[in-house]
């Protein structure tokens, strides 16, 4: 029986030498976002894996045997941050047995960091839903947070691989360049959105609203987190049907029903939007997730 | 007399208030400039890289109009040379994340639970039937945080209703060792298995299946240490051992100078698309008891096991979500089986014995906030040697225990679950017709929970 023990020991000790060798950084990103994003910064100097698709929860998602295993095998983990992954990414974390990327290392990056939130609760308290005691975590709504993030993740791919650093900056600065150009072109082509009000599923627009100078009048969910009931939805079909908003919006994950519902018997466009990179066939990266955004919610205004 | 002492107290405290208030006031003022000044800065600073900004903007959208440029450029954030994290902290955030578990309800039996046996085994302390009519359950306690880069440390403790508190779970766990290396170390629940690690309120049904309450006493803990290895491939497989002291069921009394318990297990996983997941292992457990007691549903020992027992334990995983996302629709398959053999000596007389057992089950949402659930579990046993009489404990008489279980369960949230569970318990010969009700409360910190 010790021998056996010990034999056990000596076959973790050895198979534990051999590791492989790392060509790229290896980067764990938590939404697909991150993942392009890190993409573009990259280049061929990362090895992008993304943790979960645009039909996914990011709040929700199952701390699966094979992400722990991914953690374990990267360099970056690039999360949200500000509380969105609390219900998975912790426990990753603590089983990856990775010390380089736990929280307060070189190796985990939070873009909310980098970010002035928004809706920061006063009080934090569950009988408000499930809140994020931060702010609102999702940040990739508005497109200027994309050159904040951006920035921040430059100087930290170039922390971690000192190597390339040239190159990290070369590909920064133009990606910078292009975005720019960007937001000019998506300030231009949103100009009629502006004033629009409308009704989300989740709060989880805050900032697109900021950014495109839109107004939520109401969200399907009663509370963050809490699936409406049928009573909710009455009174917020009530409450509607004097003035109505523009339009309904949820994000690709989310169940449609209870959006086409409302939208159906107010008379009001019902528009799903990708949310993330991969939502929908046209936003294939950065650059088209908020021309395809932008282009589904002037469709659904009648521009 | 007590009026003179207000008379005198009042000027004095009248006097007293101003004095104390007159130095934050002038902090105040202070602290107000130092904002004013602050804030003229920060407005020159974003005039002056909205201007940059602006001019850089009108000269490549040359298409652009004017205007046009300008208002966009104007909120386009400014952009940072040296970006500083804005994370913040208030002066609570180094408290653990505390977290607090309530529950309670309703239990029904046909027969009386007292009566409760499983023939051919003899039972820990904390396989019995719940007692009938309404009960609060333990409430748990969790604290858990990282102690600082190195160390994260939980500690889970338990208040049962009748009084007392007992350490379910307090151990440090490595989070910086090379070469995929974890060790914990301290009273924690084991990794053999599957279900065993987990606190019950996560749990599909309301107790554990008649195999786990039989071979592991419902959880089995203990007080010692494991090292785990996580291989760098990217499929998950995890190497594990425990060192434990043998004091909990299937062990007792500490044998082997207290390391009376040792395990070993292997864990693997993985994703089939992006519907589908799986967990897959494999755990082999030896204790050595001295002078272990058994106990009936009464709490009365029945005997003492002093030998040796192993136990071996398969367990498969499958979970399906359309597309990964499990919020409104999920699919959970589980299964464990076990295989035990026992040697030694029970109430002084011979006694080997065969032991096989198992349960499988199928937990599925079809909405959001829904669930339903079916489980069977079953258990046998070949028992030698001079202990088993006829009629007695190990005399099983060609009888195989049986339990089937179907569960309803309604989560308001996350953090607030209702369940409803029938079970034909077929342990004994005389089937008992069970239900159970069950609420869930979780209060405090949001936890992370394990596949």
């Amino acid at each position: 029986m010790n021998i056996f023990m010990k034999s056990g020991l000596i076959l973790l000790a050895v198979s534990s030498l051999a590791l492989p060798a790392q060509a790229a950084v290896h980067v764990f990103a938590c939404e697909p976002e991150w993942a392009a994003l890190a993409g573009e910064l990259g280049g061929s100097d990362v090895d992008v894996y993304t943790a979960t698709s645009a039909l996914q929860d990011p709040h929700h998602i199952q701390a699966r045997p094979s992400l722990i295993a991914r953690v374990h095998n990267s360099d970056l983990v690039m999360a949200t941050g500000a509380q969105l992954e609390i219900g998975w990414l912790p426990v990753l974390l603590r089983q990856s047995a990775n010390a380089a990327v736990q929280p307060g290392n070189p190796g985990y990056f939070e873009a909310a960091s980098y970010v002035k939130l928004l809706d920061v609760p006063t009080t934090v308290d569950r009988s408000q839903g499930d809140v994020h005691p931060g702010g609102n975590p999702h940040i990739q709504t508005d497109a200027r947070n994309m050159l904040l993030v951006a920035a921040a993740l430059n100087s930290r791919l170039q922390q971690i691989d000192p190597e390339h650093q040239a190159d990290y900056q070369k590909r920064y600065e133009d990606f910078s360049h292009r975005w720019q150009d960007a937001l000019v072109r998506w300030q231009q082509m949103a100009a009629p959105l502006h004033g629009i009000k409308l009704i989300a599923y989740h709060k989880g627009w805050a900032y697109m609203l900021r950014w495109l100078s839109m107004q939520e009048v109401g969200t399907i969910e009663p509370l963050p987190g809490i699936a409406p009931s049928a009573g909710y939805l009455a009174g917020l079909l009530k409450k509607q049907q004097g003035q109505p908003a523009a339009m309904v919006i949820y994000a690709a994950y989310q169940s449609s029903k209870a959006s086409e519902w409302l939208g159906k018997r107010l008379h009001i466009p019902v528009v799903q939007l990708p949310f993330t990179v991969g939502g929908d066939d046209q936003a294939e990266d950065l650059f088209s997730l908020y021309d395809d955004t932008i282009k589904r919610l002037l469709k659904a205004a009648g521009h | 007399m007590r009026n003179t002492a207000v008379a005198w107290l009042l000027p004095c405290l009248m006097l007293a208030v101003p004095m104390a208030q007159a130095e934050p006031i002038d902090e105040l003022k202070q602290l107000k400039m130092q904002l004013q000044l602050m804030q003229q800065k920060i407005e020159k600073l974003e005039a002056a890289q909205a201007k940059a900004a602006a001019e850089r903007a009108s000269e490549q959208a040359a298409a652009a109009t004017q205007a046009a440029a300008t208002q966009a450029a104007a909120q386009a954030l400014p952009q940072m040379p040296e970006p500083v994290s804005n994370s913040r902290s208030d002066a609570n955030a180094f408290n653990p994340q505390v977290s607090f578990v309530l529950n309670g309800g309703y239990n029904a039996s046909s027969r009386n639970p007292a009566l409760f046996s499983v023939p051919g085994f003899a039972l820990g302390d904390s396989a019995a039937l719940a007692d009938r009519g309404l009960t609060l359950n333990e409430s748990e306690l969790n604290l858990a945080a990282n102690v600082d880069n190195s160390f994260y440390a939980s500690s889970t403790l338990s208040l049962p209703a009748g009084g007392g508190i007992n350490v379910e779970e307090a151990y440090v766990q490595t989070l910086g060792l090379p070469a995929g290396l974890t060790v914990k170390g301290g009273r924690f629940f084991s990794d053999i298995g599957y279900i065993n690690h987990f606190h019950p309120h996560h749990d599909d049904f309301i107790d554990r299946s008649l195999a786990n309450r039989v071979f592991l006493n419902s959880i089995f803990a203990g007080d010692g240490l494991q090292a785990r290895w996580l291989a760098p491939t990217d499929t998950f497989l995890e190497l594990g051992g425990e060192l434990l002291r043998g004091d909990r069921f299937p062990g007792g009394g500490a044998a082997r100078r207290g390391t009376g318990s040792w395990d070993l297990f292997v864990h693997a996983g993985g994703d089939v698309g992006f519907s589908n997941s799986w967990l897959a292992g494999f755990s082999w457990l030896n204790t050595t008891s001295l002078g272990r007691s058994s106990f009936d549903n009464t709490g009365a020992v029945t005997g003492t096991f002093d030998g040796n027992s192993t136990l071996a334990i398969a367990n498969l995983v499958w979970k399906w979500a359309p597309n990964g996302n499990p919020v409104d629709r999920n699919f959970k398959f589980q299964m464990e089986l076990f295989g035990q053999r026992q040697g030694g000596a029970f109430n002084t007389l011979s006694y080997q014995s065969r032991q096989w057992g198992g349960y499988v089950e199928a937990v599925y949402q079809p909405v959001h906030g829904w669930d339903i659930g079916l489980r069977h579990s079953l258990v046998f046993a070949a028992n030698r040697g001079g202990a088993v009489l006829p009629g007695g404990l190990f005399d099983s008489a060609g009888h195989r225990p049986n339990r089937t279980s179907l569960v309803l369960g309604y989560a308001n949230s996350e953090f607030s679950h209702f369940r409803m569970q029938f079970s034909l318990d077929k342990s004994q010969p005389l089937t008992d017709y069970q239900l159970g009700l069950q609420y869930i409360m979780i209060i405090g910190a949001h936890g992370a929970h394990q596949y």
